[in-house]
């Protein structure tokens, strides 16, 4: 296993929610939990995953995420097993609109 | 019809939940934000769930206040650990101080998990305990399966320990899974790469023949929510006669089917014309197949 | 210990149990207690028909001995692996004998478990675990699965099981890990007719089991756990 830890500052900080978890922990797959960090001012995302030494990959795929979405005062927590970047992001997308789509 | 039916065999936990119970009423109990995660899978370099496989919480049934716990067939095959038991068992003892209408069991498990076995072998006789001991308090619980990794060892007799079952054909119940008996005994005494012959053995159709499962339900969340309120009522009864009576059926079954070899000689034996179609049928069409020939 | 020298044991003043095959049922005087035994031996994988047998000596204690505190002795090698078992709803059968031994709990008759020699995995958790309290003698076997097995279904290197199996007690097999996880009550040592006289007398009133794991160290989270979500409040 292997823990990674990203940071970005600056964004839009979204309207206060309750946490959302999106996805399961299964082979090829990851979950997602999204929780309100108000005032932070920044978009923390803390990464557990099975599969050691691919963490120039996360920072892209975590890169790009953050370049669409651009949020703020958020802390983003994934377990992984061993997903490819594809369904990463797809999953961290699906997390985001849960996450907001709950302000609905 | 099927394009309005939601497919409780590909549903998430959460997702069953929130299909099954009254729109937006689930209130989750210890949730992911809590990071209540296995102190016993990191040791061994296996993930965790923020959730350890299982959601539990508060909802509303038909307007009707209910307690539900959901297992997550992806995160291990839904097996129990620590935690995962302990949170079961907690939100059927709540429901001692609640007293809910029901408790709603949304069961996916293989069974004991074998990372933490002793934890999790110990832990399924306390949901078994706390389970009885809500059936005494007078409050039923009922299981909902029709997950894709079934219902299997210890989580197979809770399932059984409990009020009522709805499965789907989808749905699987035991106690060994095939693989376990083929791994330990030889394909010969059960192929588990036969899929025919696993589902007719502890598949949804044999189950509720048998009067192992009492419905039998299309793989879809609405029906199972259907079946669910219509077994709000149940009253749960643990006397001496019931469980007299219990002990005459199981008995019974053992004189009547004891050697029969396969499903399909039970179900001839059942008087069921062409046994041999029931698998090819849609749920009416094998609940009409069937009407009045279960054991 | 074989169940015969056991019995002698338990009840230096005699008893009636009577053995049919892997199963045996009766009742020995316990002080100026009559106590109902049930019980089997040889491993007996617990299939169907023990199954079975094993609830009707129960609801036959209830029936006609009210009251009188129920001793499972149950020797297991664990459930028994078959298609036909299966196929006949095995799990349907031991939830009936854990129905029964509700049935018998809620009249007011104590259960109480003795692993003797072998308990394991489903076969446990159908017989002795069942039980209010379960106690042991030193040289049980209490396990769900060896360490090599497990290497082999959960594919981590057996060694890796060794190493932490010495500072855990959450997979490996033994007694003592069943005691500080709070599943065994007790280890019986020394005189075993006042082992079961002390035990009778000290009862648990309610499922302990957690408590002591957390007391022990052996299983911390359960009881926590159990009681917030059984107490947080909710929107």
């Amino acid at each position: 296993m292997e823990t990674l830890r990203f940071e970005y500052l600056g964004g839009t900080p979204p309207a206060v929610q309750a946490p959302t978890l999106t996805g399961v922990v299964g082979s090829g797959n990851l979950e997602v939990l999204v929780e309100a960090a108000p005032g932070s001012g920044s978009c923390v995302i803390e990464i557990t995953t099975a599969a050691v030494g691919f963490g120039h990959i996360w920072q892209a795929v975590i890169d790009d995420f953050h370049a669409r979405h651009g949020l703020c005062d958020l802390r983003i927590s994934v377990n992984d097993v061993g997903a490819t970047p594809a369904v990463v992001s797809l999953r961290l997308d699906q997390a985001i609109e849960t996450f907001l789509g709950d302000a609905a | 019809m099927n394009a309005h039916r939601h497919s409780y065999y590909e549903a998430g936990a959460r997702e069953r939940l929130h299909g099954l119970l009254d729109a937006g009423s689930f209130r989750e109990l210890l949730g992911p934000a809590e990071r209540m995660t296995s102190p016993h899978l990191p040791p061994l370099d296996a993930p965790v769930a923020f959730d350890d496989g299982v959601v539990v919480g508060r909802g509303r049934l038909a307007g009707r206040s209910v307690l539900a716990g959901a297992q997550e067939g992806g995160f291990n095959g839904g097996a129990v650990g620590e935690v995962h038991g302990a949170k079961l068992t907690g939100l059927l003892e709540r429901a001692l101080d609640e007293r809910p209408a029901a408790v709603l069991l949304l069961v996916e498990s293989g069974g004991v998990r074998l990372h933490e076995a002793n934890a999790g072998l110990i832990a399924v006789s306390e949901v078994m305990r706390a389970v009885l001991a809500v059936r005494s308090a007078g409050i039923p619980v009922l299981v909902l399966d029709g997950g894709q990794f079934g219902c299997f060892g210890g989580m197979g007799i809770v399932a059984r320990c409990c009020d009522a079952i709805v499965i789907s054909e989808e749905g699987r119940l035991g106690l060994s899974g095939p693989e376990v008996i083929e791994t330990t005994c030889g394909v010969e005494e059960f192929d588990s790469r036969d899929r025919a012959l696993v589902w007719r053995t502890v598949g949804g159709k044999h189950r509720y023949l048998l009067g192992e499962a009492d419905v039998l339900v299309a793989d879809d969340i609405g029906a199972f929510r259907e079946a669910a309120i219509r077994l709000l009522d149940t009253v749960p009864d643990l006397s001496l006669d019931a469980l007299d009576a219990e002990h005459g059926r199981l008995a019974a079954r053992l004189e009547r089917f004891g050697t029969c070899r396969d499903a399909l000689d039970i179900w001839s034996a059942l008087g069921i014309g062409q046994p041999a179609r029931l698998p090819l049928l849609d749920t009416d069409e094998f609940l009409t197949a069937t009407a009045d020939r279960r054991a | 210990m074989d169940a015969r020298t056991l019995l002698e044991q338990l009840f230096p003043a005699g008893h009636d149990v009577r053995f049919d095959g892997a199963f045996f049922h009766g009742s020995g005087r316990s002080g100026t207690t009559d106590i109902a035994v049930i019980g089997t031996v040889d491993a007996a994988p617990i299939g169907v028909e023990l199954a079975l047998a094993l609830a009707g000596a129960v609801l036959d204690t209830v029936r006609r001995h009210p009251g009188r505190p129920i001793l499972l002795a149950v020797d297991t090698a664990g459930q028994r692996l078959s298609h036909r078992d299966e196929l006949l709803g095995i799990n349907g059968y031991m939830a009936h004998l854990a129905k029964c031994l509700t049935l018998a709990r809620n009249r007011g008759h104590k259960v109480l478990g003795l692993v003797y020699s072998k308990a394991v995995s489903g076969g446990f958790l159908a017989s002795s675990l069942l039980a209010d309290a379960c106690h042991a003698l030193p040289g049980a076997e209490v396990m769900v699965m060896n360490l090599p097995a497990m290497a082999r279904v959960t594919k981590i290197p057996l060694e890796k099981l060794q190493d932490l199996s010495r500072s855990s007690p959450v997979f490996a097999p033994g007694v003592a890990n069943y005691v500080a996880m709070g599943a065994v009550e007790s280890v019986w040592q020394g005189n075993l007719a006042e082992a079961l006289a002390a035990a009778l007398a000290g009862m648990p009133q309610h499922d302990r089991r957690r408590e002591l794991g957390e007391a022990r160290g052996g299983r911390r989270l359960a009881r926590p756990v159990a009681a917030r979500v059984r107490s947080d409040a909710l929107a």
